[in-house]
């Protein structure tokens, strides 16, 4: 009994850790959250059970999806039937795709690679195995907006390697 | 008082009664029949996922979704809420000094509405996850079983609602003139908050229980956006309700390991009021953190900000009561008996859970773990970890109580050892899977290394904690009927006061 003084000072130290945390993450989800203007827009649909991408230029893609490298994306997520959600889990994109809503989520890969696509909020029968893959490709970036955008965004210090992403089925 | 299994009486006397202990004897039966017979179903999940691709224990996707429907539906709202009715039944008007609880006829109602429920849950056996999201649940989950499970928790809803009312005015009410508020024990605390919760928080879910049974039919659109709803709209009020839940879940599990930790330290509880605050605060706090599910489902910054703010402002009082354990704890004469023990694992899973939902709410780390089998890991760790493990412990501490019997000590303990390292091995792994990728409420999953031995290691602790769940139910069974006779005065031998079996008031 007593010592309400350790109490006090226990309190203290765990309340600044989570302000700590909570500042930390709303200053990264600031970033996160805004895509940059000059971003390329990529409309996602999903429905029971594939997706579908199209392009800024109309084209369109079933399960497959291809993206340059360097370039930002932002992908405007919407759902034909049931509540999915879009994720690519080694570029920890992930949004749900609801139907009447548009939601937005922005990415801009910094490998070459294949990646998973995978829904993962729960669909119905076929949800464990509604995927897609995601290929980024080397390209060259022409626009000029978009090429300073991409300066902006990656410092040339920051090299990322893709040792560790995930396998694709 | 007591020792309702040691003098047979006949069924009937124990199923009609209304008396407060036989009625918490039902419940604390019902809600462990349901612990086991859930349990049965996470190891045919966890069997199924032992390997990638199907294999056969399960036969296909649709029967998957419809075993961990009911798995989560049962384990949630037939193990946990029963189950802290049913020692509080027991004991709370014991610690308030009462004869019965305020309502006995109301009490027994309460009860009663579970069984009806219970068969419509587990015959229905729908298939759209215990959330029920829209528009999945209004155009695409089959058939009766929805609606089915609808009604079953429209039932269940109800009968908390009558449990609560009761203990709330037994408590405030009934509680003996001569001892004040301040002086009960925290486990009639935990009891007050959490029923206060309860009614606070069901009517809304059961608000869109009604709207959802009514989208069904086809007669209202409320969420389902082909009629012009709003799907988002339901999993704010479902979340509403469900977010303090989390903590209806857990206060009366905190409140029994109070009842545990300074008994088997044989030391005063470090700080009281510091418990009754905590308390106090994860129910006021726990109203304000429910959209913090919700992150992905593409809320503004402004939105996702203020609920990290409100999920963050409930950490300091668990983590109260984490500290005022240890503090209790601290210097004390520690025996360590099944209850302590199962209250100490607890307390040491509880402090993962904690440290896994910083993660969880912190903004950025959210979109890597939300609907991965880190949040399946994440919430088990509670459910599992500390509710279950004081649950557990705690039907140890009553057991002398219930039955007049002592179990046998040596199986409490292997309960514990398989338990606790069974629970670390499912659940912990389950964290990592997440990291890699995995989702949540799949049937199958990519067959690449780190997943497939992953799942194994969960699934191996799964089969690990289902054979402590089966020492633990034989012993139950057997030391209820051929235990040694309990000291009642102090059945553990550890120089501390039990409670009060000698009052014997005449069944209604």
């Amino acid at each position: 009994m007593g010592h309400a003084m350790y109490e006090w000072v226990y309190v203290g130290v765990v309340i600044a850790l989570l302000v700590y945390v909570g500042a930390a993450s709303w200053d990264v989800e600031r970033f996160l959250d805004h895509a940059p203007p000059e971003s390329v827009v990529v409309k996602v649909t999903a429905q029971q059970w594939f997706w579908t991408f199209e392009h800024e230029d109309g084209t369109r893609e079933i399960g497959e999806l291809h993206l340059k490298k360097n370039v930002p994306y932002k992908f405007e997520v919407t759902s034909k039937d049931v509540n999915h959600a879009f994720n690519i889990p080694d570029l920890t994109v992930m949004m749900d795709a609801v139907p009447g809503r548009i939601n937005t989520v922005w990415v801009m890969p910094d490998a070459t690679g294949e990646y998973l696509i995978q829904c993962r909020e729960y669909c119905g029968f076929s949800h464990y195995q509604m995927r897609a893959k995601l290929f980024v490709e080397d390209g060259e970036i022409t626009n000029a907006a978009l090429g300073q955008a991409v300066e902006k965004l990656v410092p040339a210090s920051l090299t990322v390697d893709n040792k560790n992403s995930a396998p694709v089925s | 008082m007591v020792l309702e299994v040691r003098k047979p009486r006949p069924m009937w006397e124990i199923l009609f009664s209304t008396h407060h202990t036989d009625i918490g004897l039902l419940y604390i039966v019902l809600s462990i029949t349901a612990f086991m017979i859930g349990g049965a179903l996470a190891i045919a999940i966890r069997s199924e996922l032992f390997l990638p691709g199907n294999q056969g224990i399960i036969p296909d996707p649709n029967t998957f979704h419809r075993i961990f429907t009911t798995h989560g539906t049962n384990m949630l709202f037939l193990w946990l809420i029963p189950f802290a009715a049913g020692i509080g039944n027991y004991l709370i008007p014991i610690m308030v000094r009462y004869k019965d609880m305020a309502w006995p006829k109301l009490n027994a109602t309460a009860f009663w509405m579970i069984p009806p429920a219970m068969a419509m849950v587990w015959l229905g056996m729908a298939d759209f996850t215990w959330y029920a999201t829209p528009p999945y649940s209004i155009l695409s989950a089959p058939g009766p079983a929805a609606e089915m499970w609808i009604f079953g928790l429209k039932i269940l809803g109800i009968s908390s609602i009558l449990g609560s009312i009761n203990f709330i005015v037994t408590i405030l009410k009934m509680k003996h003139p001569d001892l004040p508020l301040m002086k009960t024990s925290l486990f009639v605390w935990a009891i007050l908050v959490t029923s206060i919760m309860i009614i606070v928080a069901i009517p809304t879910f059961a608000a869109a229980l009604i709207m959802l049974y009514t989208d069904r039919l086809g007669v209202s659109g409320f969420f389902n956006p082909a009629m012009g709803g709003d799907p988002i709209a339901y999993q704010h009020l479902f979340w509403f309700t469900f977010h303090p839940e989390v903590y209806i879940f857990a206060i009366p599990a905190i409140g029994m390991v109070y009842e545990i930790i300074p008994k088997f330290s044989r030391k005063p509880i470090f700080s009281y009021q510091s418990g009754v605050a905590a308390f106090v605060l994860l129910a006021i706090v726990g109203f304000a953190s429910w959209a913090h599910h919700m992150y992905a489902t593409g809320m503004s910054f402004t939105e996702k900000t203020v609920f990290m703010i409100g999920t963050l402002a409930a950490v300091p009082a668990s983590a109260m009561h984490v500290f005022n354990w240890t503090a209790t704890m601290w210097g004390g004469r520690i025996r360590f008996r099944t209850p302590m023990s199962f209250a100490v694992g607890g307390l040491i899973l509880f402090f993962y859970a904690g440290a896994g939902g910083i993660v969880n709410t912190a903004m950025p780390l959210d979109f890597l773990t939300h609907d991965s089998y880190w949040v399946v890991g994440h919430f088990h760790l509670f459910v599992m970890g500390l509710i279950t493990f004081a649950f557990l412990g705690f039907i140890h501490y009553l057991f002398p109580f219930i039955t007049g019997r002592m179990y046998n000590e040596k199986a409490g303990m292997l309960t514990f050892w398989l338990m606790f390292v069974g629970v670390s091995m499912i659940f912990l792994t389950q964290h990592v899977l997440g990291l890699y990728g995995q989702p949540r409420r799949t049937f199958d999953y990519i067959p690449v290394e780190p997943l497939i031995i992953m799942n194994q290691i969960s699934t191996v602790g799964a089969w690990i904690t289902a054979a402590g769940a089966a020492v633990f139910i034989s012993n139950m069974i057997s030391s209820a009927g051929r235990g040694k006779p309990a000291d009642m005065r102090d059945p553990f031998q550890i120089g501390e006061q039990y409670y009060d079996y000698t009052r014997r008031e005449p069944h209604h």
